[in-house]
């Protein structure tokens, strides 16, 4: 594609909220003025030490940071090539890295004084963090998950109503997290006046994309540094899992700007490219819908289609912004994994290295096995492992059972 | 420049009354019957008529209207049957303004000079693009004003004094003021409460401000009307049409009339109101 090559991959947004032609701030004008006033309220945070101080404290002692950086030794003596390095997100309170944001955007309600939160969410990883931060800090929490979400993903939604949350299962459309979004933007329209809406990922209308990668940035930061201790260098290369892509945002942007750093992201092909699947970068084509114009799946005239992952976290038609512009630019290579792949994934990684994945890492980890064979030794690939698999324990167990 | 929509608002107060304006949903139930519907609302009373243009996922829209737009994509509608929807009005109707109002991603993907083109010579008088506010005018809003399309906007009761002029700035035909935080068909308005806001808005402009969202009987509509140019009802008729499909959603023989019967009632109300002072 014929796209101006920046100075800095890493300078995005502009004023305006967009990442080339990607992004902007598509929303009704009852949400406008909000958007403008969190943007604001997001700036002020930034610049301000004590912010920053009273956040690094919770990610220390309340979330458990920093995150290990391991190396799966028999992962990588099984695939025979780079030396691979899981980033255990999933070892995170709450078990997956959404806590990151949801940490930062929670606090940043506190700071405009709003009481009650609103939240999307597909596998029930963003919910339960929403959830939870609500809980510590005493706030009202309703979260918006598709009901064939709440069907598949059962431990979370008990988890959510267990810290106190309200899950609002979302009949209308195809009663998946694009649809819980689409529902919680009804609920934020109808309630600004005491509403915060926490996005969980780095979509959405301007300045959300920017501030939950900048939230979730510390897990490519804390990657720098540790492989520094560990190796004296940069890593070869990054694999990361997308739906919306908040995790492979967080562990890509801080490398955006080191060239010998490959970068891939990893979209779920669901049943194959052919078929049913959730790989917007790969199936789909420039559009705006939930508040950003981003690659969608569509039909010719404009409608959104029906996205299909055998992952909760994964099923939805859209990516964010900045990993359209990605794209285009030709910094990150987007790639994709079948349910059927991502599952022989799952099962690896179990049984190799005693951590069961999240089936949306298992993604990361496909292609992964793909990938590591064909590089050297000395080459070394980091993984973000985002979310631990005991939410998904259940519906493997199903399908597995019934192939046998 | 002067468009149907200017005609229209500009006769309505020459007879000192406010204007009616319906929302329907293109191709609900079907395309054939919505041409029906939408050529018996002018001689059932409605001044100004909005056609919504069907989107899968309508973001600020309630229950009702999300469903007519399912229906209607159910039917086979797109863009450009809409299009066609509005020509085949305008074959015995070129007086009564059209407004298309939706999304703006099938217009996106249909191609934004396309569509203005195709939209002005089927006879569309003006758009309203919900997910366009004012920081995104190249997009559309001010490509449709070179093309001679009214683009008219939404105020909301957050828009405040500070933002208001941005708000109005290339906004033309009407104003459409959203008189609740939330989505269509939720709650009723507050008549006092739109008084002011009404006012409000035309403290920063002199076009006409017509008030939608909750208004669904001939009483709150002639309550509204009475503070405003001109009342928009959409759920309430979309409502009436839902009600008078058969068990499979399709058209029975009273479909039509079931939206003129309302439509009519609802005019009456809103005929009954003095017009706002200016």
């Amino acid at each position: 594609m014929n796209v101006a090559k920046p100075n800095s991959y890493r300078s995005g947004p502009d004023e305006r909220g967009h990442f080339g032609i990607f992004g902007g701030r598509f929303v009704a004008e009852t949400l406008m003025p909000l958007i403008l006033d969190l943007e604001k309220a997001y700036t002020e945070a930034k610049a301000d030490p004590a912010f920053q101080a009273e956040m690094n404290g919770y990610l220390k002692t309340y979330v458990g940071r920093p995150s290990p950086l391991y190396l799966a030794e028999r992962l990588t003596e099984h695939l025979g090539g780079a030396r691979i390095y899981l980033k255990r997100e999933e070892l995170n309170h709450t078990g997956s890295h959404k806590v990151n944001n949801v940490l930062g955007q929670i606090m940043l309600a506190r700071r405009m004084g709003k009481k009650r939160i609103i939240a999307e969410t597909g596998a029930g990883q963003h919910g339960v963090a929403t959830a939870t931060l609500c809980a510590r800090f005493g706030l009202e929490c309703v979260v918006y998950m598709g009901a064939v979400d709440v069907e598949r993903q059962q431990p979370n939604v008990i988890r959510m109503e267990m810290l106190g949350a309200k899950v609002m299962p979302v009949q209308s459309g195809t009663r998946t997290l694009k649809d819980a979004m689409n529902e919680a933007l009804r609920d934020w329209v109808t309630n600004v006046h005491n509403t915060f809406y926490c996005i969980g990922t780095v979509a959405g209308p301007h300045p959300y994309p920017t501030l939950v990668r900048d939230f979730q940035s510390i897990i490519g930061n804390e990657t720098k540094t540790q492989m520094q201790e560990i190796e004296g260098r940069l890593p070869d290369s990054l694999v990361a899992c997308i739906g919306g892509g908040s995790n492979a945002m967080g562990l890509f942007h801080p490398f955006l700007d080191d060239p010998s750093v490959e970068i891939f992201g990893v979209e779920a092909a669901g049943h194959g490219l052919t078929q049913l699947h959730a790989a917007s970068i790969a199936g789909g084509r420039p559009g705006v819908l939930h508040g950003n114009r981003t690659y969608l799946l569509m039909d010719a005239d404009g409608q959104i289609q029906d996205a299909h992952s055998i992952s909760a976290g994964l099923d939805y038609p859209g990516i964010g912004p900045e990993h359209s512009w990605l794209h285009e630019v030709g910094r990150v290579k987007y790639l994709s994994a079948t349910d059927d792949e991502a599952l022989a994934a799952f099962q690896l990684l179990s049984r190799l290295e005693g951590i069961i994945p999240a089936l949306e890492p298992a993604h990361a980890i496909a292609k992964v096995m793909e990938l590591a064979p064909k590089r050297p030794r000395d080459h070394l690939m980091v993984v973000n492992l985002s979310g631990r698999g005991d939410k998904d324990v259940p519906q493997v167990g199903d399908i597995l059972r019934g192939k046998k | 420049m002067s468009t149907r929509i200017d005609t229209r608002f500009a006769e309505l107060a020459k007879q000192g009354r406010p204007a009616f304006v319906t929302f329907l949903m293109a191709g609900d139930p079907d395309a054939a019957t919505s041409l029906e519907i939408i050529k018996a609302l002018p001689r059932s009373g409605a001044d100004v008529i909005e056609i919504g243009m069907p989107f899968t996922d309508p973001m600020a829209d309630g229950p009702s209207i999300q469903a007519a737009g399912l229906r209607a994509l159910k039917a086979g509608m797109t863009l450009k049957k809409t299009l066609e929807l509005v020509r085949g009005f305008r074959k015995d109707d070129n007086a009564t303004p059209i407004v298309l109002m939706g999304y703006y991603n099938p217009i996106y993907i249909y191609g934004v000079d396309k569509f203005l083109a195709d939209a002005k010579s089927a006879g569309v008088d003006g758009l309203i693009i919900v997910d366009l506010p004012p920081e995104e005018d190249d997009e559309l809003c001010l490509p449709a004003m070179k093309a001679g399309l009214n683009f008219i906007r939404l105020a909301t009761p957050t828009t405040d004094d500070k933002r208001l002029p941005a708000v109005l700035a290339n906004t033309s035909g009407f104003v459409y003021y959203v008189s609740i935080t939330g989505i269509t068909g939720a709650a009723a308005a507050d008549s006092s409460a739109v008084s002011e806001a009404v006012a409000r808005i035309k403290r920063h402009t002199k076009l006409p401000v017509c008030v939608g969202f909750g208004i669904r009987t001939p009483e709150t509509a002639k309550a509204i009307a009475s503070h405003a140019n001109g009342a928009v009802v959409g759920t309430a008729l979309v409502d009436a049409l839902k009600n008078s499909l058969d068990a499979e959603g399709r058209a029975t023989d009273k479909t039509v009339d079931a939206v003129a019967e309302l439509t009519a009632a609802l005019a009456q109300g809103v005929k009954g109101a003095q017009q706002a002072a200016e």
